[in-house]
């Protein structure tokens, strides 16, 4: 009595719109087949352990050596140098804002925070080569370094992040109940007390997530290494090198051209899928996080 | 030293005027917080510092000639034409794909799956995570599908394109879905009470209803893309471009491309160049946000 | 005008549980010509208000009239309030706390409060309770021994000496509620002001904060903000009645003190009419 008329073109929405969703995890799915499959083909020719282990990258020599190791000392030495800018600005910047900053303020200073997020990756390169690199350290500090160097990228790369860390954790600690402030100033607390011991270990879990989507950034980031981190695949020794981290390696091997399923070709992918790998990794500690400190409230 | 017994009301007690510094003006307390501050001004510093730079470097050759003329070898006759219509083809094209699928998945998502179906779940996990992945690696994935179909010139407008739509789909979803999630319930639950199906629910009272904050969201979305380079790299888009892009299948650079290219030039001149093609796009992300500000405040409705 | 002894239904009558307050009272905070201000809005005007040594006093009136901002305004919680102001004076032990030169974080330590929904920190009940006395730089001999005894008198002790490491947030609501007025007195206060402790407590819990504030009695002076007549009848030594008027002007409603006196004659003999009505029920 109730069935109603029958709406076909109903059905053929609701396929139309799940078939839009799936798209998502289609794109997933893809990534890890066009990343596995090359890579396949690369660990056939290459042996996994000399891939990990070897620590001389040299893929496109005469003798041609395969060890990641160069590409990912770079890797840690940029993420470093951009965490350690980052992550106490960006909290610093947070704490201003979640327990300070009148509304008003806020309103004021979170636009600029965004508009720092929104600055093209290729521009903070071109200002980490071109000011950072050469006019700070070559001209100014008469820094001995060369051309490119760790240091400048992973210091503009830390710029970068800062609204990535203040605004998560901003959030985290906003989430914090106004309640557990009042308490805390109803005992005697001033409000440095109150933010450094109750809002911060109570957001402790959302700062979390947000430093380790900082790091996932950081390994991720390609055109500030690509153009100011340096070409040259060598363990680096200290801050003032060079170096070529994993994503810079896939960027300047785009640059020639190598036949699809070449050993050159399936060479990005396997450093790519290492990339994917850690970035992934990172990513799911951070939903974990995130979760956990939303359940708390 | 104050022992359990003490201060027991009634008791004689000290005055409130301690004579002492405040405790919220202490050193402490007052270091702490210019430290927060200082944090805070570093990054409108950088800000401030990058943006002058740029103009510094790249105003004398901010000119008609950077809009009309074609790369070159020599700095002096060099300009950006083709880089700034292959963006505009590029996003344009980008914007076209990405916003309908964005948009359907969104409403899926949130009006009729059941959230607790393994599907649903998968699908929502791949969201949050595909917008963690780094860019690059949407730039291996359109190369190899491009392999995989066949084409053998891999740098075309349309596999551009696809790249970025792949990137920023997971970003136009996560918005559509919270400006959906912010069209109160009432208004389904009055249209479902008429007697009218979910979908014409969706369609004609919720859609519209959030349609400022998918442009928002959309808006953003498009202009983290136009900044984009890195999957752009894979497809081959820094090569040589000496003519207008014209269609899906044209060859093309984009803005960014463009100003990695002269950045990693010798010449000084191409490094004016980069500047200046710089300001050019922080010109046109500052305009796409700036509408997205306008449309949110001017159009968002308080519930 | 009715007589005394039917002003109240009987459950409503001060039981005499708890001693007669005094006549004379020793007054350890004195409000005077108390407005409090939010922005351009006046919520509470006129306060006169002391408020005896060792006594309960419970600020009971209908939702709105301006209880909260009153208790706030006793230990300088509403400066922490965007655009709230306070005008006239309230002295303690004498001497008025919005006074130049002094630190209202001093005041907070002096005058103690408890809110209306248990507010414990997410740490451990031990940690709870330490955190006052390290935060204002409390000298003290052994904190375990302060942190009992603060969870002893707040008759909390038995029920988490095993436990003093777990997180509070595992207690119960009353539990919860029983360890922030042990947090409280953790720092020593001479008063502690509470607002609406048992609001979101069940009838045993709050039973027990009752008798709690009684023992409690002994060395504090207590304020409580209760929007239950009972419970104001049960516990309180004197009650203050406020209400909420539209003020001159605009349509805004301003809240005032309207009758104060000890509980007995509060609700047995109530002089103004507007106390009468809300006691026998017949408003708010
Ligand atoms: N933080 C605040 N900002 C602005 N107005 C407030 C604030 N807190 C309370 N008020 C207003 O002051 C009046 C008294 O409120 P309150 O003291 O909470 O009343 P009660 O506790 O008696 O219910 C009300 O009109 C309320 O809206
Ligand atoms: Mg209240």
């Amino acid at each position: 009595m109730f069935a109603g008329r029958a709406r076909p073109g109903e059905a053929v929405i609701k396929v139309v719109l799940r078939v839009a969703a799936a798209v998502a995890m289609v794109t997933t799915i893809g990534i890890v087949f066009a990343l596995i499959v090359p890579a396949i083909g690369f660990f056939r020719e290459v042996p996994i352990f000399d891939f990990l282990l070897g620590d001389r990258w040299a893929p496109r020599f005469a003798d041609a050596s395969f060890g990641v190791v160069p590409l990912v000392t770079a890797t840690l030495w940029t993420t470093a140098i951009a965490l350690l800018v980052s992550v106490p600005l960006g909290l610093g910047a947070a704490l201003l804002l979640s327990e300070y900053a009148t509304p008003g303020l806020r309103k004021t200073l979170k636009p600029i925070l965004e508009i720092l997020a929104g600055v093209p990756t290729v521009v903070y390169g071109f200002f980490a080569l071109q000011f950072v690199q050469s006019t700070v350290f070559r001209e100014w500090l008469r820094l001995d370094t060369g051309a490119f160097s760790v240091l400048a990228a992973g210091l503009v790369m830390g710029i970068m992040i800062i609204p990535t860390v203040a605004s998560i954790s901003e959030d985290a600690m906003s989430a914090v109940p106004m309640s557990l402030r009042q308490g805390s100033a109803a005992l005697g607390a001033n409000r440095m007390q109150t933010s450094l011991r109750v809002v911060f270990p109570a957001a402790l879990s959302g700062i979390m997530a947000a430093i380790v989507l900082g790091i996932s950034r950081a390994v991720g980031e390609t055109m500030i290494v690509a153009i100011a981190a340096g070409s040259q695949a060598r363990i680096v020794g200290g801050p003032l090198e060079q170096g070529q981290t994993m994503t810079g390696f896939i960027a300047s091997a785009a640059l020639g051209d190598s036949r699809v399923g070449s050993l050159e070709y399936n060479t990005l992918y396997a450093v790519g899928l290492l990339l994917f790998a850690i970035t992934l990794t990172v990513n799911f500690i951070s939903i974990r996080l995130v979760r956990r400190f939303r359940q708390a409230y | 030293m104050i022992s359990l017994q003490d201060s027991l009301a009634g008791a004689p007690t000290m005055p409130l005027k301690t004579g002492e510094t405040p405790r919220e003006r202490r050193p402490a307390p007052m270091i702490f917080l210019v430290v927060l501050w200082l944090s805070l001004l570093i990054a409108i510093l950088s800000l401030l510092t990058l943006i002058v730079n740029i103009v510094l470097e790249g105003g004398s050759r901010f000119g008609l000639p950077l809009f009309t003329e074609y790369p070159a070898s020599s700095p002096d006759r060099a300009g950006a034409r083709p880089a700034i219509l292959g963006s505009i083809w590029v996003i344009g094209v980008t914007a076209v794909l990405t916003i309908p699928v964005g948009v359907a998945a969104a409403v899926h998502l949130e009006e009729f799956a059941d959230k607790k179906h393994w599907f649903n779940r998968v699908i929502e996990l791949n969201v949050q995570n595909l917008a963690a992945v780094p860019s690059i690696i949407y730039g291996l994935l359109a190369l190899a599908f491009l392999a995989l179909i066949g084409v053998r010139d891999k740098n075309i407008v349309i596999g551009g394109a696809l790249a970025l739509s792949l990137l920023i789909l997971p970003v136009i979803i996560i918005a559509t879905r919270e400006a959906i999630r912010a069209v109160p319930s009432e208004i389904r639950d009055g249209s479902l009470a008429l007697g009218a199906t979910r979908w014409q629910t969706t369609w004609r009272q919720v859609l519209p209803a959030s349609v400022p904050g998918i442009a928002t969201g959309s808006i953003i979305a498009l202009s983290r893309a136009l900044g984009e380079a890195a999957p752009l790299l894979l497809l081959g888009a820094l090569v040589f471009v000496s003519f207008d892009p014209n269609g899906l299948l044209s060859g093309f650079t984009t803005l960014p491309i463009q100003i990695f290219n002269w950045t990693g030039r010798p010449q000084e001149g191409f490094h004016e160049l980069a500047a200046a093609a710089s300001i050019i796009l922080l010109g046109l992300l500052l305009l796409m946000n700036g509408l997205a500000i306008y449309i949110r405040n001017r159009y968002q409705k308080r519930w | 005008m009715s007589s005394s002894a039917d002003a109240a239904p009987m459950h409503l009558r001060a039981t005499g549980q708890h001693q007669v307050a005094p006549e004379v009272m020793r007054p350890i905070m004195e409000v005077e010509n108390v407005d409090v201000y939010y922005g351009d809005f006046r919520a509470v005007s006129e306060v006169n208000l002391d408020f005896g040594l060792n006594e309960i006093t419970a600020l009971i009136g209908p939702s709105g009239c301006g209880k909260s901002t009153i208790l706030r305004s006793l230990n300088r919680m509403n400066d922490l309030i965007e655009g709230a102001r306070v005008e006239g004076e309230i002295r303690f032990h004498g001497e008025n706390i919005y006074g130049k030169d002094v630190d209202p974080i001093e005041v907070r330590r002096r005058i103690g409060m408890v809110f209306q929904k248990p507010n414990p920190f997410p740490k451990s009940i031990y940690d709870n309770i330490a955190y006052g006395p390290r935060v204002t730089g409390m000298k003290v001999q052994s904190m375990d021994d302060l942190v009992e005894d603060s969870l002893t008198r707040a008759a909390l002790w038995d029920e988490v000496k095993d436990k003093l490491k777990q997180s509070a947030l595992g207690l119960s609501g009353g539990q919860q509620q029983r360890l922030c007025i042990a947090r409280a007195i953790s720092v020593r206060p001479d008063v502690i002001l509470m607002d609406e402790p048992c609001a979101s407590l069940d009838p045993i819990a709050t039973m027990r904060i009752e008798d709690l504030m009684q023992e409690l009695r002994e060395h504090y002076t207590i304020v409580i903000v209760t929007h239950n007549m009972q419970q104001a009848a049960r516990v309180a030594d004197r009650t203050a009645f406020f209400t909420a008027q539209p003020s001159e002007g605009n349509g805004d409603r301003t809240g005032l003190l309207v009758e104060y006196g000890t509980t007995a004659q509060i609700f047995e003999d109530p002089q103004d009419k507007r106390t009468e009505d809300y006691i026998s029920g017949r408003f708010g």
